[in-house]
């Protein structure tokens, strides 16, 4: 189980503390398929990072499987098991797709045939990219996609995926939902997805709203969902002021 | 030949025992051994230190290996070597100089090597620079490389320098006839206290030739590395200059690319990027499970493979 305690972090800002997360406080049972939505710039992809050890949260603390690891690093992390699928992922000159799947999986002896699983479950057709360099030379939605399959390469016990719909084309982003589909029909890991989509939050146990840096609202799928809805139909505050003028 | 001497082979050309094919290995200035094909003929110079490696035309799917190995402090070993490469062939060829050096005079290999490519002919040379050894003289290697490329002649020239050598001052120039293609990768990694220079031109004399140069260098401590890679077009053509070098610790690295064209038809470009490990690069592969060394040395293997 994943416990988050009064979770904060700030960074300096003129001349003033701005706080990005505040006293954000969230349990996540094994198992789980968790949904983070809510507006950009709200702090969902800051509570990702914190809980990937990425950013050093402020004060607080995080409980995964009842030890406290909130003054491990990265590599003490991904070792017990979290794993981490960025936003925008890196490229690397030099290392090819088959490098990284290799690396994530812990396996320096991964098969091709292991590799191209992975690709073709986040539908990349798998001997096109194999010994590619994961460098400029692939799209956005390539890089995007092979960063995922580094991340179920890892078969961590706790995903946790940052807008992995982004730059993917609608037929790759079905064969992805799929992929999650199935990963949670299993058991196979606690999944946690920052995502917009519909069809990934349909997928959800629950669903959990950040704005401005807090916990707004939690609650199971069926409970959450429409009030998604109603959210995004009332539409910008701005564009009415001006239409009424 | 010893433990030494093969541990040297095994790190320069990949050789654990004699080779197959044609071969002449070079120990101390001295020939420690050779071996003739049907096909490739390998004869001492009469005038200089060096030898002539006569590949006859049509010659498909042989290699030629010359490696050289010094041992000897103090010593510095000059040769010229003459590649002529008949029309129509395919080969590989495997050079390459690592220099043990456990004493404390400067041990120094200097090779001209000249290949004479003939028509429609196809060439894979590599060659590996290593240095080694306990002692406080220093390992030099200054390698001199001409190309000269038939119409329709091609080549692919690897060079690998890891680690080991004091001081390289490099020199590649091709000259290149029409329909002939160069792919030119450089990979290098100084550290310590060593230097690097490497020049290098490549020009496009005839119309339908195409070459991409390619280097990547790491440099470590307090190494220096310069690099002149130039490409000039005097016909219709294509050439890509592509220099990245990652930049570490107290280092210094120069990179000065020249493109000179000399027709309206000539299509040159060239890139080039210093700069440090990328942050993320090092955050990404820490996410899988490595640490900090761990990433970094992951990165830069393959940068450099």
């Amino acid at each position: 189980m994943l416990e988050l305690k009064h979770l904060t972090f700030s960074v300096e800002g003129e001349g003033s503390q701005k706080e990005i997360l505040k006293d954000v406080s969230l349990d996540v049972q094994d198992g789980t398929f968790l949904v983070v939505t809510g507006p950009n710039g709200g702090g969902k992809t800051t509570l990702a990072k914190t809980i990937m050890g990425l950013n050093q949260p402020t004060s607080g603390q995080i409980i995964w499987n009842g030890e406290d690891i909130t003054n491990l690093n990265i590599t003490e992390r991904a070792r017990r098991g979290i794993s981490y699928g960025f936003q925008q992922p890196p490229r690397f000159k030099g290392l090819r797709v088959w490098d990284l799947l290799s690396l994530a999986s812990g396996n320096p002896q991964l098969t091709h045939t292991d590799g191209c699983q992975l690709l073709t479950q986040v539908g990349l057709c798998a001997a096109d990219y194999i010994d590619r360099e994961v460098d400029n030379s692939l799209s956005g939605g390539e890089v995007k996609r092979i960063e995922i399959a580094t991340i179920l390469a890892r078969k961590s016990p706790l995903m946790i995926f940052d807008e992995p719909e982004a730059g993917i084309d609608l037929w790759s982003f079905a064969k992805l939902t799929e992929t999650f589909r199935y990963i949670h029909e299993k058991r196979q890991a606690t999944i946690i997805i920052i995502s917009h989509q519909e069809r990934i939050i349909n997928l959800a146990d629950e669903i959990v709203m950040i704005a401005g840096g807090e916990v707004v609202e939690r609650g199971a799928k069926e409970e959450m969902f429409p009030k998604i809805l109603e959210n995004t139909q009332s539409g910008c505050a701005f564009v009415k002021g001006g239409a009424q003028a | 030949m010893n433990s030494i001497d093969t541990h040297l082979l095994r790190e320069i050309a990949d050789l654990e025992r004699v080779p197959q094919g044609a071969y002449n290995i070079r120990k101390n200035g001295q020939l420690e051994g050779r071996s003739n094909s049907a096909n490739i003929v390998i004869e001492s110079k009469e005038d200089k230190p060096g030898i002539d490696i006569h590949i006859a035309p049509g010659t498909v799917n042989e290699s030629v290996h010359i490696p050289v190995i010094v041992t000897q402090t103090g010593l510095t070993d000059l040769v010229y070597n003459d590649f002529h490469i008949g029309e129509n062939s395919d080969v590989s060829i495997v050079a390459g100089c690592g220099i043990h050096n456990s004493g404390c005079e400067t041990a120094q290999h200097d090779g001209v090597h000249t290949f004479y490519v003939g028509k429609n002919a196809k060439v894979r040379y590599v060659e590996k620079h290593y240095g080694e050894g306990e002692g406080t003289g220093k390992r030099i290697l200054n390698p001199h490389t001409i190309i000269y490329l038939e119409e329709g002649a091609s080549i692919q020239l690897e060079t690998v320098q890891i680690r080991g050598v004091d001081s390289t001052r490099r020199y590649t120039k091709v000259e290149m006839e029409a329909g002939a293609e160069a792919v030119v990768t450089e990979r290098l990694l100084t550290h310590g206290d060593q230097f690097a220079e490497s020049k290098m031109e490549v020009i496009m004399k005839g119309e339908g030739a195409r070459t991409q140069v390619i280097s990547r260098s790491v440099a470590q401590d307090n190494s220096v590395q310069v690099f002149y890679p130039q490409v000039q077009g005097e016909a219709p053509c294509f050439g890509h200059v592509q220099c990245d070098s990652i930049i570490m610790d107290h280092a210094k690295v120069s990179s000065i690319p020249a493109i000179v064209a000399g027709h309206t038809d000539a299509q040159l470009i060239h890139e080039a990027a210093i700069g440090k490990i990328a942050g993320d690069q090092l955050l990404k592969l820490m996410t899988l499970g490595l640490t900090e060394e761990e990433a970094e040395q992951k990165i830069l293997d393959g940068f450099l493979r």
